[in-house]
């Protein structure tokens, strides 16, 4: 175990020499600062650069996973070059004793000074800008060590807390005034330190564990000590040897905190009994024992509960433990914990429910300052994605996001475990130096020779003595102010649905988000955890609280204290809730907003208003506010007062379940944006979100979050372990897009699936699979992430992988949620699985009604038509519809004013070209990443999708493409016909009809002409709370002209508010977008008007 | 570090003719104990130990001004060559753990004394599973008492869990295994496991058992022997001893305990058991 020991002092020594030169380097120091201020805050210029360097870190990084030597070159150093010139000019007095310049053009360098683990001292030059990263792998370096990823370099604050340096950020503005003196320090003990690959590796493990054990940070027993101490002496002196040694011998060493005679004698008897073995085998002894402590790598951080009881929270690989006094009296494993943010010196953990409990809860903790609380809150993010994740998230876009962008940008285990078994060299020969010896004054972190676990506990209580409980207080603004991380796992829906409002939110008032990142404070560090050295910037303290700030007033302003903030947060488990989605998501609303606000003018804004108020989401802020360590009220209830309150806003005061239903029909359609935004070539940013399809409603929410929970807890556990399936095993397709995107990209973490389960009031179920990839940022970066496993390709091809990739997983996702839809559409093919969609499209089937799909998704929802239970009676009344051709889309629908009209377009295309691309597409491998060539035939689809929707044409396009079609087996039908019965039946009886068909001559000769030889089917489902879209794709085989036919049933539900030639011209409009190739040969429009006058709405 | 099951020594203690009369129980009424039974069954039970298993058993005389001296476990938690002499939860049992401390320090044993006034534990409270202890707060084990425990078996996790419902953690829950838990099948019992899972990263099997007491068992792991358990016989607890039944590759050894039951005393309760090789 580790700790910081609160007032753990470095030794006097160091501390005069601080002393020392922070008197002499005071004018510089405040030069400096100023300096610093200037260039971070206001324009908000630098915060871009920030963002962009950590681009470039990142990207060294992967580099390095590829076996490249990855240094870190900074070239933004260039940038600031001059400023650094301006500077070392005012204080060149100062500082020149301190660095030397080569020259006067040369970047000024600093000494740094580096106390190793066997208490040496390394000294070395970087320049004065120069990132940790640099460092670190200097000192790596004079180790002589490849499995770095396990250490870290440490410093300490003004506090005299120990920090670890972020290699990703520039040492100087994080040490800020603070010497140029660090510590190589483990920062995350390996659980099995058997599988590091390397002796050199486990040598300077076992240096730290040394001191960890002496410094009483890691506490064993007495005869623990005389254990590993025997080791220690074992490896350092080899056999025992007793003409050489007596028994004095070991005198000079040291093997715990409180050495006695005994323990002496006890080492050398052991010590006797290792003749033999040989060092390297006596550390891995040595190791093997000192890993089952109970307290080792854990890093120990002092805190209070809500009683204001003294405890620790302890980080490690596992998860997190609480401990009162040495007492384990809670743990909360990784998988457990859904979100981890901290607020001021707050700390909170939103804990899953167990089994049998139904309700989340967060346990709030109080640390001794703010700087301990994020501290510690950086730990633990470092902790999760190092040992639980298989990479690291990508770090967040700086622009427009909310919450902290801090993310572990390193390696993870998993990582680092792959590139340590491509280690390829001798072992390297390595001196064993000293262990801890009575000479050495002083421990690595400072801690006197005789300190314990009982002094530190003392002092962390004095730490903590400043922090109060106020607990309650804060309530309100905890909601809001929070720099939360949330477990991508979590209610994706509801997140969503936050996100929508949050993002919608913005959109309103436009100033406060850009306002964000400018703003600047201080940072000061405090303490370090114990055994880790970590590193605070800063700079990001200050965003983090300057975020949440704003985050706050934000919130505020918009909607008062009910706003749940968490999405401005890290993710635990997976990427889900990533910046760059956030980012896209203030794009999708902007988008969303404007097709709404277009489409459906008449009852646009008080819809819209209606549906942002009525999110559900918002109910979860008060888990925020919990008290420390007890359970939080149970969500689902406030959820469910809050949307009480909220639907009273609403003119006809809907059920509960009704406003959610909105909202998620606004969430669907927000997603389907966003996919178009995505797809749109011009965009450089090649970043993917793919399909997140909002689905159906809930009868009650307790109901809703039930399923929501057991669903998000699948998720979690996505490494594979246990899966549980729910009422319906919608878990399946989740999983299969997960694996996909870890083929994809070993080391890009950016591809997340997320699946949403609804219930639905009426509705028996509909369940819908959400599949949510998204690839992080430019082309180029998505590139060298996959350059480590794969083949490199052009940016264009890469972003074409990308979008096929999309593809791929979209149209497994969709088949997958309809196979597991309750209420099964009369042309759906539910019997088609995930895997046969995935099989298809490496046969170079067309995807594209999935484009098409989420088009006319996307415009049934701009018509802002009220859900109803209806849509899914009315489509399979529709079902049976004939083909015909379109005409205009004008005039395909007669402006009725019926209650609930159902608009069904079927379009048919016909592709004749492509078939080349196509053909390309059965690449052998099913991984999305390796075919370059399957991309070319999406090259096409994206830009078409992306085109607004406004924009575009209502004439149909008639563009002939050939598609070979390969045969691929499909059943199904049977299924659906049966549902369909069932379905039709409901709705006819209290509804009147009318169906109009357009249709063009041209293309019905083909369609009729020959019945050709049905080759697929292939049927996909999307149910909105308002509209029900229905997506069937068959291919054919004529004489040798393979056709594909795609048919879109709509079905909107809505009242008379809707103009529904309006809804119908813009699906056309949009689906002719999306399919440019494809030529619309049929719309049937089939009205029904319902008799009675009941409302769309239920 | 001591593994699960390992042990060498054991220490018991007689049954003093007060502890028909004087004993505590949970319950006030019950039928009245059989001092001779009681003696018989607690002879054959260290006859097991001893002979059966070859341990070297030391057996303490009872006290009689110290009714339930026979219930030695909850005097002292002792693990890798240390002792930690308890302090009994109930106020009329502090006495009993001078004898103990006495012969443990005989045998050689570290030990270490429970100073904090405010501090009590029953060692029937403290479950080790040889990878870490979990440590039942209950009427007889308090917070401190827990976390002094934590601070004298440094080596290992100390986990609290609460017991209600039961005297002791270990009424209901011990080891049956290396990895395996006795849990009894009660609502409560199932409760504190999965609160001890969820406090531990080490994972384990369970064996549940139909009967709640029958739970408490006694395992060791002999050399020449391999598993052991000791466990209430069939006439006792018939669906709990077809349970036992299932497990491969153990020596089962039925003991009765139907006298020392009545004053909630389990087979584990009349032991000590420690391994003196450390």
């Amino acid at each position: 175990m580790t700790t910081e020991p609160g007032s753990d002092s470095e030794s006097k020594q160091d501390q005069e020499q601080k002393e020392a030169a922070e008197k002499k380097e005071a004018a510089t120091e405040q030069e400096e600062s100023a300096e610093h201020q200037q260039a971070d805050g206001v324009d908000g210029i630098p915060a871009a650069i920030g963002t962009s360097e950590r681009k470039k870190l990142i990207g060294e990084c992967e580099k390095e996973a590829d076996g490249a030597s990855g240094k870190l070159t900074v070239s933004q150093q260039e940038d600031h070059q001059a400023e650094d010139d301006k500077l070392s000019q005012k204080s060149s007095s100062s500082k020149l004793s301190k660095s030397p310049l080569k020259g006067a053009k040369r970047p000024k360098n600093m000494l740094c000074k580096v106390t190793l683990l066997d208490g040496s001292e390394h000294t070395c030059e970087v320049e004065k800008r120069a990132k940790g990263q640099v460092l670190f792998d200097k000192v790596c370096g004079q180790l002589n060590l490849l499995e770095k990823d396990y250490f870290g370099l440490s410093f300490r604050d003004s506090e005299n807390q120990k920090n670890w340096l972020d290699p990703a950020k520039e040492i100087k503005k994080q040490i800020r005034s603070g010497l140029w003196q660090f510590a190589f320090n483990v920062k995350f003990y390996p659980p099995d330190p058997a599988q590091l690959s390397e002796d050199i590796t486990r040598y300077y493990l076992c240096l730290q564990l040394r001191d960890d054990i002496i410094s009483g940070r890691l506490p064993c027993s007495f005869a623990t000590h005389v254990l590993l101490g025997s080791y220690t002496v074992q490896a350092e002196l080899g056999d025992y040897d007793p003409d050489e040694y007596g028994t004095e011998y070991i005198s000079e060493f040291r093997f715990a905190p409180n050495e006695t005679k005994e323990l002496e004698e006890k080492v050398i008897e052991l010590h006797k009994s290792h003749r033999g073995m040989s060092p390297a085998e006596a550390e891995m002894h040595f190791l093997e024992n000192v890993k089952k402590l109970s307290m080792y790598g854990v890093d120990l951080h002092h805190a209070k509960d809500s009683e204001g009881v003294d405890i620790m929270l302890g980080v490690c690989a596992s998860g997190l433990l609480i401990y009162r006094d040495r007492l384990r009296i809670n743990r909360f494993a990784w998988p457990k914990v859904l979100k981890i943010s901290y607020k001021r010196n707050n700390f909170y953990i939103k804990i899953r429910p167990s089994e049998h409990e139904q309700f989340e809860s967060t346990i709030g903790f109080k640390l001794p300052n703010h700087k301990a609380a994020k501290r510690l809150w950086k730990v633990c993010i470092e902790h999760h994605t190092f040992f639980r994740l298989v990479s690291p998230e990508p770090p967040p876009k700086k622009f427009l996001t909310l919450g902290s962008k801090f993310r572990y940008s390193g390696r993870t285990q998993a990582q680092t475990r792959r590139a340590s078994s491509l280690i390829d060299r001798p072992a390297p020969y390595f001196e064993r130096s000293s262990s801890k010896r009575y000479t050495m004054s002083r421990s690595l972190d400072g801690a006197s020779v005789t300190e314990n676990h009982e002094m530190l506990i003392k002092d962390s209580i004095s730490a903590s003595e400043v922090a109060t409980g106020h607990y309650g207080a804060a309530k309100s603004l905890v909601s809001t102010n929070l720099i939360t991380t949330v477990t991508p796992e979590k209610k994706a829906e509801e997140e969503k649905a936050e996100e929508e409002d949050k993002k919608a939110k913005t959109v309103i008032t436009p100033l406060l988000t850009p306002a964000k990142h400018e703003i600047k404070t201080d940072s000061e560090q405090t303490d370090t955890t114990g055994p880790a050295d970590g590193e605070t910037t800063a700079e990001s303290d200050q965003e983090d609280e300057m975020e949440s700030k704003i985050q706050n007033s934000l919130v505020e302003r918009i909607k008062g204290e009910n706003v749940y903030v968490k999405h401005s947060n890290l993710m635990l488990e997976e990427y889900d809730r990533t910046q760059e989605e956030v980012v896209k998501h203030h794009a999708n609303i902007n988008e969303m907003k404007r097709t709404f606000l277009e489409s459906t003018s008449e009852t646009g804004p008080d819809e819209w208003e209606k549906r942002l108020s009525a999110s559900p989401v918002r109910s979860f802020s008060k888990t925020d506010d919990l008290p420390m360590i007890e359970p939080l009220v149970p969500e689902e209830t406030k959820a469910d007062v809050g949307e009480i309150q909220q639907s009273k806003s609403d003119k006809q005061t809907v059920a509960t379940s009704d406003t959610v239903m909105k909202d998620d029909g606004k969430l669907a359609k927000a997603e389907e944006e966003r996919k178009e935004v995505d797809k749109e070539p011009t965009t450089s940013h090649s970043t993917l979100v793919t399909n997140e399809i909002v689905i159906s409603k809930t009868a009650s929410s307790l109901q809703e979050k039930t399923v929501l929970s057991t669903l998000e807890e699948t998720i979690i556990s996505k490494k594979g372990a246990t899966k549980r399936d729910d009422d319906e095993g919608s878990l399946k397709p989740k999983e299969i897009p997960r694996q996909k995107g870890i083929e994809i990209s070993d080391m890009e973490p950016a591809i997340e699936t997320s699946m949403t389960k609804w219930k639905t009031g009426e509705e028996p179920m509909f369940t819908i699979a959400t599949a949510h990839y998204f690839t992080e940022t430019s082309g180029s970066r998505f590139l060298t992430k996959q350059s480590g496993s794969e083949v490199t390709s052009k940016n264009v091809d890469v972003s074409n992988l990308i979008d096929s990739a999309r593809k791929q997983m979209d149209g497994k996702e969709w088949a997958a949620a309809s196979s597991y839809s309750w209420v099964q559409k009369p042309d759906m093919n539910l019997d088609e699985s995930p895997k046969m969609v995935q099989h298809e499209v490496h046969k170079q089937e067309k995807t594209m009604e999935i484009i098409q799909e989420t088009m006319v998704m996307e415009t049934q929802h701009g018509m802002n038509v009220h859900a109803s239970e209806d849509a899914s009676a009315l489509c399979a009344k529709l079902a049976g519809v004939g083909r015909e051709t379109l005409a205009e889309a004008s005039k395909a629908h007669s402006s009725g004013d019926a209650r609930g009209l159902s608009c069904m377009a079927t379009v048919e295309t016909k592709e004749d070209k492509k078939e080349e691309a196509s053909a390309k597409v059965d690449q052998p491998g099913d991984e999305i990443v390796e075919g370059p060539p399957s991309a070319q035939g999406w090259v096409d689809q994206p830009e078409m999708a992306g085109k607004p929707a406004e924009k575009s044409e209502t004439q149909p396009q008639f563009e002939p493409p050939v598609v070979k079609t390969e045969s691929v087996s499909f059943d199904s039908m049977s299924k659906e016909d049966g549902k369909e019965v069932c379905t039709k039946d409901v709705p006819v009886v209290h509804t009147e009809t009318k169906t109009i068909t357009y249709e063009s001559a041209k293309l019905d000769a083909n369609a009729e002409s020959d019945p050709g030889v049905l080759m697929s089917a292939q049927t996909i489902t999307s149910e909105t709370s308002s509209t029900t879209t229905t997506t069937h794709i068959t291919k054919t085989v004529k004489g040798g002209v393979s056709e594909t036919r795609i048919e879109k049933r709509i079905v909107i539900t809505g009242d008379a508010d809707i103009d529904h030639d309006q809804a119908l011209a813009q699906a056309i409009k949009e689906a002719k977008e999306q399919h440019p190739d494809m030529s619309v040969t049929k719309v049937v429009v089939h009205k029904e008007t319902e008799i009675t006058p009941e409302d769309g709405d239920d | 570090m001591a593994g699960a099951g390992v042990y060498s020594h054991a220490l018991v203690r007689g049954i003093p003719e007060s502890l028909a009369g004087g004993a505590l129980r949970r319950s006030g009424e019950g039928s009245g104990v059989d001092t001779a039974r009681a003696r018989e069954e607690h002879r054959l039970y260290v006859k097991a130990l001893r002979v059966q298993l070859g341990l070297v058993v030391t057996e303490l005389p009872a006290d009689e001004a110290l009714p339930d001296c026979v219930f030695v476990e909850d005097a002292a938690v002792v693990c890798g060559g240390t002792a930690l002499i308890a302090r009994p939860g109930a106020p009329s049992r502090r006495g009993e753990v001078t004898a103990i401390k006495k012969v443990l320090s005989d045998l050689g044993l570290k030990i270490v004394e429970m100073t904090d006034e405010t501090a009590t534990l029953d060692g029937g409270d403290i479950l080790f599973t040889g990878k870490e202890f979990f440590v039942g707060l209950s009427e007889r084990t308090n917070q401190r008492g827990a976390e002094i425990l934590a601070n004298v078996f440094k080596d290992y996790a100390v986990s609290k869990v609460s017991v209600s419902g039961a005297l002791h953690l270990k009424s209901f829950c011990t080891m049956a295994g290396p990895e395996l838990i006795a849990i009894g099948s009660s609502d409560q019992a199932q409760k504190t496991l999965m609160n001890m899972q969820e406090m531990s990263e080490h994972r384990y099997e369970k064996l549940t058992l139909p009967d709640d007491m029958a739970a408490n068992c006694v395992y060791l792991n002999i050399p020449t022997k391999g598993h052991v358990l000791l466990h209430r016989t069939a006439e006792e607890f018939p669906d709990s001893a077809k349970e036992f039944g299932k497990l491969k590759d153990y020596l089962l050894i039925p003991v009765c305990n139907t006298e020392l039951a009545k004053v909630d005393g389990g087979l584990t309760c009349c032991s000590i058991l420690f391994n003196k090789a450390v």
